[in-house]
């Protein structure tokens, strides 16, 4: 395996990764609002329509519950659609084709049709987008049996997930941070699928543990680098995966801290950090030397302006304040 | 919830023998609560009707925590712990305009904040939470902060054997915690002196050939009986150190150390044995021992013993040196009875003979006193048709 590098944005990587499943499976298509002739509203898709040609990458109307909608029939008919949504606030107006169709069809007919379907949605905010673009409403999708929601935040996720995904005879969605597209690192040439049923951990310590996912990975980890210096040593559990969610790996890595602090943009009522907090009381409650914490997003609708947009969601010195109180007791 | 126990911090209710509208009477048994030591039957200490119940079977709860509600002659008395019981107004008619009800009082007991980590690493390390100091957020107690007062401390290391049952091992715990407890508090003295047995046995054989099987006496009756006379005369032996000082006990309820099949011991109480007779003491003591190894201990019983005897000589050993059960400021010995030479009077004989051994507290007594409190046995067993 050769362990050549090449310079790659989060962007480039799930283009990578849509471009190679195109080649490596007829039945794989793309579609979604301005995927074709624009390029994707976020510019994932540039150049696909170029080189694999309408019939596979097809820009659908304005309606989200009716491209979702066709996206369930193809993938019934036998291909394998993936179906962009410009963000997950939109995604809301095809929430009845997934929560009540694709996340239902295989229960419904007693087994007799898989829907192989994957939506891709941006989620997240720091873009000053504002209140109808910036939500982070994976955790709802988290709440329902019968589909897979992943949240790749590194570029061998962004660059693997898809692939693992489309093989999945189960709807998946993966929820692609806004903030992440300009990202830029270093990915191996050879990477390629990656598993999607383990949380993973970014980083080791043995003091608190910061469990996240998606955009605020990299603020965490960032935070994690300056505790350190305060001789607090931090492990950062990213999730990856909210559902199904790998409570084995978060309980196992709260066992060996014995605190945690949960770092999510969504908002902290009945949300996926209030899951994780009751996983951990369900299965760590005894290991726990100090009550779970958490950073959300300020629970009001996302500011316009940057000043506030700021403020309302979680930043480096918010959680860098969070674990300090777990740990020593204050600030 | 009663404290059945100096150690005991909570219990488990296990079930209600009464319920709302049922007539208790003082002395009824009321619950059964599990504690370390085992269930346990719960008595009540006041007369009147149940009137309401507050903890359900199966609910954990801290020491004085109300169990139920019982009314008598009007009015309504918390059941146990029996502090004073607050009298309720009489109700009134309502008048049209009422001033807004005083904000309930904020219960008094403050449960301290211990982290779940800490409090089980407590248990494991056999550390008192009350001496541990929190630095954790609001003063809370970590982990950390129980390692560190386990290192002050330097209490017993943990029992090196690890029975399987839990139940056995939390019993060991709570042991543990009490005789570590002992050996840090109480500066024990020692004293012992052998009894020669022969007049006590001889009138123990002949009582025993007038009376039927199933009501002869057993020679340990004679033993604490001797013990409870003899703290009339010492009355220092009898009681418990408490918050610095010494408090007489009320009445002589001696302790009876019984060790468990399944592993571990408990020391319930006979009460009055000053004030019962032989055949009333076998009585107790063979229902004590009998309901002691099942399992069915009195809270009264568990809670009230103001001196422990402890008896090895079933198992062969000549001498005992115990560790007294504090509160608790006396523990006495006995070994098996062994026939020795015996010189008396200027001549030679073989008598059975006893080994009686005091562990007092010397915050209480010195060693004269105790010297005396051990001849008084010794006096007492030379005439045991008085006993």
């Amino acid at each position: 395996m050769s362990a050549e590098k090449i310079k790659i944005t989060y962007r480039e990587a799930i283009r990578a990764a849509i471009r190679e499943a195109l080649l490596r499976d007829e039945r794989v298509f793309l579609m979604g609002e301005d995927v074709g002739r624009y390029g994707g509203c976020f510019a994932v898709s540039k150049g696909l329509l170029d080189e694999f040609g309408p019939e596979r990458i097809r820009d659908t109307p304005l309606s989200e519950s009716a491209f979702v909608g066709a996206g369930i029939g193809a993938a019934m008919g036998g291909v394998r659609p993936i179906v962009e949504i410009m963000t997950v606030n939109f995604s809301l107006l095809a929430l009845d084709q997934i929560v009540n169709n694709a996340a239902t069809i295989l229960h419904m007919s007693g087994g007799q049709f898989n829907i192989p379907l994957v939506i891709r949605m941006t989620t997240g905010a720091g873009r000053q987008l504002a209140a109808q673009h910036s939500h982070s409403l994976e955790g709802w999708y988290a709440h329902i049996p019968g589909i897979k929601v992943l949240t790749p935040a590194t570029l061998d996720d962004a660059r693997g997930m898809l692939w693992t995904a489309l093989e999945d005879p189960d709807p998946v969605l993966i929820f692609e941070n806004g903030l992440l597209y300009n990202m830029e690192g270093e990915l191996a040439v050879e990477t390629g699928a990656v598993d999607i049923s383990k949380a993973a951990i970014r980083h080791h310590g043995r003091n608190v543990s910061l469990i996240t996912y998606g955009g605020t990975l990299f603020k965490t980890l960032e935070a994690a680098q300056e505790l350190a210096r305060d001789g607090i040593e931090a492990e950062v559990v990213d999730l990856r995966v909210l559902r199904p969610l790998d409570t084995a790996t978060v309980v196992d890595s709260v066992t060996r801290t014995h605190r945690a602090v949960i770092i999510d943009e969504g908002w902290r009522s009945g949300s996926i950090s209030a899951e994780i907090m009751a996983r951990i009381m369900e299965n760590a409650f005894y290991e726990l030397d100090a009550p779970v914490a958490r950073v959300c997003s300020a629970e009001v609708p996302m500011p316009y302006p940057k000043h506030l947009e700021d403020a309302a969601i979680p930043q480096v010195p918010g959680i860098i304040a969070a674990a300090r109180r777990v740990v020593a007791g204050h600030e | 919830m009663p404290s059945l126990g100096a150690d005991m911090k909570s219990g488990i209710l296990v079930d209600w023998r009464v319920k709302p509208g049922d007539t208790v009477k003082r002395g009824d048994i009321v619950a059964l609560v599990e504690t370390e030591k085992g269930v346990i039957e719960v008595e009540i200490f006041d007369s009147g009707i149940v009137e309401s119940i507050q903890v359900h079977p199966g609910e954990k709860v801290p020491v004085g925590t109300t169990l139920a509600t019982i009314r008598s002659n009007g009015q309504t008395i918390e059941a146990r712990p029996a502090a004073a019981p607050p009298p309720i107004e009489e109700k009134k008619e309502a008048p049209l305009v009422t001033a807004p009800p005083p904000p309930p009082v904020a219960p008094e007991t403050h449960r301290p904040r211990v982290s779940p980590l800490a409090r089980k690493r407590a248990e494991e390390l056999g550390v008192n939470l009350a001496d541990v100091a929190g630095t954790g957020e609001a003063g809370s107690i970590t982990a950390a902060d129980v390692e560190r007062a386990m290192e002050g401390a330097k209490p017993v290391p943990p029992p090196p054997i690890r029975p399987k049952a839990g139940e056995v091992l939390s019993m060991r715990r709570v042991i543990a915690a009490a005789m570590a407890r002992s050996k840090r508090e109480i500066p024990h003295y020692y004293l012992s002196t052998t009894v020669d047995m022969r007049r006590a046995l001889d009138w123990l054989a002949a009582e025993n050939a007038k009376r039927p099987v199933t009501k002869r006496l057993l020679y340990s009756v004679l033993l604490i009986r001797a013990v409870a006379l003899a703290v009339r005369e010492v009355p220092e032996m009898n009681g418990f150190w408490v918050d610095g000082a010494f408090r007489l006990g009320e009445g002589v309820h001696v302790g009876v150390a019984i060790s468990l099949r399944q592993g571990g011991l408990v020391n319930p109480a006979v009460h009055d044995v000053d004030k019962k007779g032989l055949d009333e003491l076998m009585e107790n003591m063979l229902d004590l021992v009998n309901r002691a190894r099942t399992g069915h201990l009195r809270s009264s019983e568990i809670s009230d013993g103001t001196i422990t005897v402890t008896n090895l000589g079933e198992q062969g050993v000549e001498s005992v040196f115990g560790v007294i059960y504090p509160p608790q400021v006396a523990l006495v010995g006995f070994g098996k009875i062994v026939e020795r030479p015996w010189a008396a009077g200027g001549m030679l004989g073989v008598r059975p003979t006893l080994a009686a051994s005091l562990a007092a507290d010397h915050r209480v007594s010195d060693g004269h006193r105790g010297g005396r409190f051990l001849l008084a046995i010794d006096r007492l067993l030379q005439e045991p048709e008085k006993l």
